[in-house]
């Protein structure tokens, strides 16, 4: 049984938690808007990027000229697996439902024969994934001191796969990361982004609405977007990891507040139950000794 | 008077400008063009420089682009710029840093091909330079 004054110490330790908490649960939500805020400003660019590249597909399908970043290199051998986590904990499951659904498919492909290659961003799915995964990692890149997610940044990974792309290093690339459903969900997804792949439904309408003039030729501007399409996938991704991990952090935090609430008063409870015991001791204590002269 | 159409100029941070126009300059790659309302369906990059937009009201704002494409359709024109500033809060620091990180780029480029790429974009960006910004 804890002493009273243990569990006074208790208790104000977790109020101090508890404030603790609760200021996170605030900062994350300050944040968790103006992350909102990005996404969705990067919401039209990243729209009329896919539409205007779906249509140059469909003109450019069957084209066995087309680039290879639209059409792949025929094989499915190397896989890159670019892992977009936050950099920090304390997010609830944020963190590892991306690195679960990163794990399982790099250990599906793994038992198909394939060759996996891994490309982290952010330093909690560097930190975990090296633990399985050491020698499949190429490359770790981390925005930990980076304030305000730009497009430089997204650029900068994109420029990276674009590298070991054109080097030959992979076949396929899939990007993870948690897309942004709302505060209290953010589902881990996988995405595909070379070669690029687009809805048909989408392309089809676009297509046929529009006989376009290109300036200059469709197969140079493609060539030209389909680099900056990747960047634009991944600063999607990116600032969509970014709006999750801030709700993430906020439904965690307030459950930790809660949770902390809950220990006060279960220990507040205990704390006057003890003091009351204690008092009734002591009385029997001054009564029995009284009674005894 | 020109008929009014809706333009849109998007770089990937933000929506800076949705609103009815009746004329626009694009720098496309290959020559300057205007685009004005029912123009024919066309797809163009472009390169560093200046958009000049006529608003419905007869106002012209200037914004500077580095490079992007636009999406023309008779019935609007959507601009999407890898990047995009309103000439007016465009410094010649701010432009100065651009070529010194292209510059920088250049140095590392590593195949042939990149680095043309890179030293044309140079280039236009040092036209911009002499040309845009006054003093």
């Amino acid at each position: 049984m804890p002493s009273l004054k243990d569990l006074k110490n208790r208790i104000a330790s977790v109020k101090a938690t508890q404030k603790i908490t609760k200021a996170m649960k605030m900062v994350a939500a300050a944040k968790l808007r103006r992350a909102q805020e990005a996404a969705e400003a990067a919401r039209p660019y990243a729209e009329r990027m896919t539409q205007v590249l779906a249509s140059l597909t469909a003109a450019n399908a069957g084209n066995a000229e087309a680039p290879l970043l639209l059409s792949g290199t025929g094989k499915d051998q190397v896989h890159l697996l670019i892992v977009a986590t936050g950099e920090r904990g304390l997010a609830g499951g944020f963190n590892s439902s991306i690195i679960r659904l990163a794990r399982d498919h790099a250990l599906k492909l793994l038992a198909q024969g394939k060759t996996v290659k891994i490309l982290t961003v952010g330093r909690k799915g560097n930190d975990i994934l090296r633990r399985t995964f050491k020698e499949n990692i190429v490359d770790y890149v981390t925005f930990r001191e980076v304030k305000q997610l730009g497009f430089v940044q997204a650029d900068e990974v994109a420029q990276k796969v674009l590298a070991l792309f054109n080097a030959g290093e992979f076949d396929i690339a899939t990007l993870f990361f948690a897309r942004f459903q709302s505060v209290i969900s953010q589902v881990a997804t996988a995405q595909q982004i070379i070669p690029a792949k687009f809805e048909t439904a989408e392309a089809a309408t676009t297509a046929s609405s529009a006989l376009y003039e290109y300036e200059p030729s469709e197969q140079e501007i493609l060539e030209d977007l389909l680099p900056k399409n990747i960047a634009v996938q991944i600063f999607r991704a990116l600032l969509e990891n970014n709006a999750s991990f801030y709700g993430a952090q906020m439904s965690a935090m307030d459950n930790a507040t809660r949770n902390a609430g809950d220990m006060i008063n279960k220990l507040t409870l205990s704390y006057n139950r003890q003091r009351q015991a204690q008092i009734t001791k002591e009385l029997i204590e001054i009564i029995s000794g009284a009674e005894a002269l | 008077m020109a008929d009014p159409f809706n333009f849109e100029l998007v770089s990937p941070e933000r929506l800076l400008v949705s609103e009815k126009v009746t004329e626009v300059v694009i720098p496309a790659t290959l020559g300057e063009m205007t685009v004005m309302a029912n123009h024919a369906p066309t797809m163009t990059t472009i390169k560093p420089g200046v958009v000049s937009v006529k608003l419905a009201s007869g106002q012209v704002n200037k914004y500077v682009v580095f490079g992007g494409f636009a999406d023309i359709l008779p019935t609007g024109c959507t601009l999407l710029a890898e990047s995009a500033v309103p000439a007016t809060e465009l410094t010649r620091d701010a432009l100065q840093k651009r070529i010194d990180a292209a510059q920088a780029e250049i140095a590392n480029a590593q195949n042939y091909e990149h680095k043309t790429k890179l030293e044309q974009f140079l280039g236009q960006l040092a036209d911009l330079n002499g040309a845009v910004i006054p003093g």
